[in-house]
């Protein structure tokens, strides 16, 4: 059980049964869905800038717990950030959820991130934590996808 | 539950079912059964998708391999003579397995997948037309929707599709006003492998061949659970999995009516399959060899058998109703926990349980209970169109064989009520 408890810690469990910012965004600058076919993870994410900086960002959709908690807290810590330290965050994330940083280098910069270090040893569950990530890295320098304001 | 037995002597109460089904001795011939995953004894609970293999195929595997391996139809040599009359034997055993009139309409395969592809690229690219149509059935695997929709798209022909209704069963009330002059193939699944349903297979094929139509039967998920008998279902063309039957993975079987073999063209070309080539013409070889272009999947075939014979020698109806009896227990003690939803209603089912549990999404399901030594099926299980009728993303699923116990049914259900205690 305290094995299982390492990945389902109680901020992921409380993300998950109440996702932050979970609406569809009327005026976003970009939306982009991410979508994994191998489980049914299927989120729309949305994006709007403040000048340089992300000013919000909101998703809907359906998934897992670690999928959405991941998503939800995503959404929080990316406000008011810019896009070079959304990349640096994303690094940071991929990277520890992958196993290849080790979170206790980076606690203070990964703030409540440091929540799915438990996901690396769950090399399966690895794709449901960055999928919002994925997506998000992509509405940020992508193209195509990218949606313009009325 | 029982309650007069001691926790501790939990091999005991298998001795109780009500069937009399030794399900221990059965357990004994499969040794991947007997081993701890994250320090807790290993429940199965996913064969249906894959089933594990009695020692007896992994020795015939080892000893094909170790005295007697060598090409088929081609040598002069001892070796070649030797493996070739075992993979001939091979196909004899599943022509008696499915009780099909000739050996020659067994054709060896990779598996159903490649069974179904096999027909519609072959019956089907021969007789499917601009205008035509095929039909098959809402809870079709996408093994058995995607290889039509390819041809159809080819030929400019229509998908037609049988409804079901909320408990997963067909809704047969207007299926032959389905059947039209243009209806070229009806493909159904004989067992759902998402809901479990038990389809009226024999109904369908009585109705379909009064207008002329043949049927092919997806058997992926029956042959392990029915007694499969082709000449009494009357179906013209049936499908198999070698590794859902105890068997090797890589081989499975395509029945085809003789007629209908001989009609139709071959569909990979290579050796084996021809009878002479020069660069002018080439001729094909005769039924089956024609559709089993280069070497075969000799020890599958071989490992195939094996599996057959060993899963014969038990009585067969024992086995379905030591299975029933395992399904509807599992049903009764699912059904007490009241965050879970079953999904799958049907009159009829075999040896699947799929379900959702309010708030928690299938792969945490997975997750926690693979934790606890339990391997369940999380996801869409192939089957997205069922998934979307139910308006769900996704089930767990808990898969039954012969090998599994009332214990491993008490497990799953301790392990679902932890999952629920993580999430509340």
């Amino acid at each position: 059980m305290d094995d299982i408890r390492e990945l389902y810690q109680e901020v992921i469990l409380d993300h998950n049964k109440h996702p932050h910012n979970f609406f569809a965004m009327e005026d976003a600058d970009a939306r982009l869905e991410g979508f994994n076919p191998l489980c049914g993870d299927h989120y729309t994410f949305y994006l709007k800038f403040d000048g340089d900086r992300i000013g919000e960002v909101s998703f809907e959709g359906s998934g897992c717990a670690i999928s959405k908690a991941s998503a939800s807290m995503m959404s929080a810590v990316l406000t008011g950030k810019t896009p070079a330290e959304a990349d640096r965050l994303f690094e940071l994330f991929t990277g520890i959820v992958t196993g290849k940083l080790p979170p206790k280098e980076h606690l203070e910069e990964l703030g409540k991130l440091a929540a799915f270090a438990g996901v690396a040893e769950y090399p399966i569950r690895v794709k449901c934590a960055t999928l919002p990530w994925h997506t998000m890295h992509g509405a940020l320098h992508g193209g195509d996808e990218r949606i313009s304001t009325e | 539950m029982n309650t007069f037995w001691n926790e501790d002597t939990m091999t005991a109460p298998s001795a109780t079912d009500t069937t009399g089904f030794d399900v221990e001795k059965v357990r004994a011939d499969f040794p991947a059964l007997h081993q701890e995953v994250y320090g807790k004894p290993l429940v199965y609970l996913d064969s249906a998708a894959s089933t594990q293999k009695p020692q007896i195929v992994i020795d015939t595997l080892a000893e094909f391999y170790g005295r007697y391996y060598s090409n088929v139809h081609r040598g002069v040599h001892h070796l070649s003579q030797v493996a070739t009359e075992l993979y001939e034997d091979a196909r004899r055993t599943v022509r008696s397995f499915l009780n099909a009139r000739h050996e020659e309409e067994i054709v060896f395969v990779r598996g159903t997948t490649e069974a179904i592809n096999l027909v519609a690229q072959t019956f089907g690219r021969a007789e499917i037309g601009p205008g035509d149509e095929v039909i098959v059935s809402e809870m079709e695997h996408h093994a058995n929707i995607v290889p039509w929709q390819m041809i159809c798209q080819e030929k400019g022909a229509r998908l037609r599709v049988i409804p079901m209704d909320e408990h997963g069963d067909l809704q047969l009330e207007h299926f032959e006003e389905m059947i039209t002059p243009c209806t070229k193939i009806i493909a159904v699944t004989h067992v759902s492998n998402a809901l479990g349903t038990v389809n009226p297979v024999r109904e369908i094929i009585r109705i379909a061949h009064a207008h002329g139509v043949p049927v092919l039967v997806d058997g992926a998920q029956s042959a392990q659970h029915l007694p499969i008998d082709v000449q009494e279902l009357d179906c013209d063309f049936f499908t198999l999995s070698g590794h859902k039957i105890y068997g090797p993975t890589g081989i499975g079987v395509l029945y085809g009516r003789k007629e209908l073999l001989q009609r139709m063209p071959p569909y990979q070309g290579g050796g084996d399959m021809i009878l002479s080539v020069t660069f002018e013409k080439t001729v094909y070889n005769e039924i089956p060899y024609k559709f089993e272009a280069g070497t075969p999947n000799i020890a599958g075939a071989i490992g195939l058998a094996a599996a057959l014979k060993y899963y014969r020698g038990f009585d067969i109806d024992a086995i379905v109703a030591y299975e029933k009896h395992l399904l509807k227990y599992a049903t009764e003690r699912l059904e007490e926990i009241d965050a879970l939803r079953i999904i799958g209603t049907a009159r009829e089912k075999a040896s699947a349980v799929s379900f959702t549990l309010c708030a928690v999404h299938p792969h945490d399901i997975g997750t926690i209970l693979d934790q606890h030594g339990i391997a369940v099926r999380a996801g869409h299980h192939c089957a997205q169109p069922v998934m979307q009728k139910f308006g769900i993303p996704a089930t767990a699923r808990a898969s039954f064989s012969f090998y599994n116990t009332r214990q491993d049914v008490d497990r799953l259900v301790d392990g679902i009520n932890q999952v629920l205690e993580v999430f509340t």
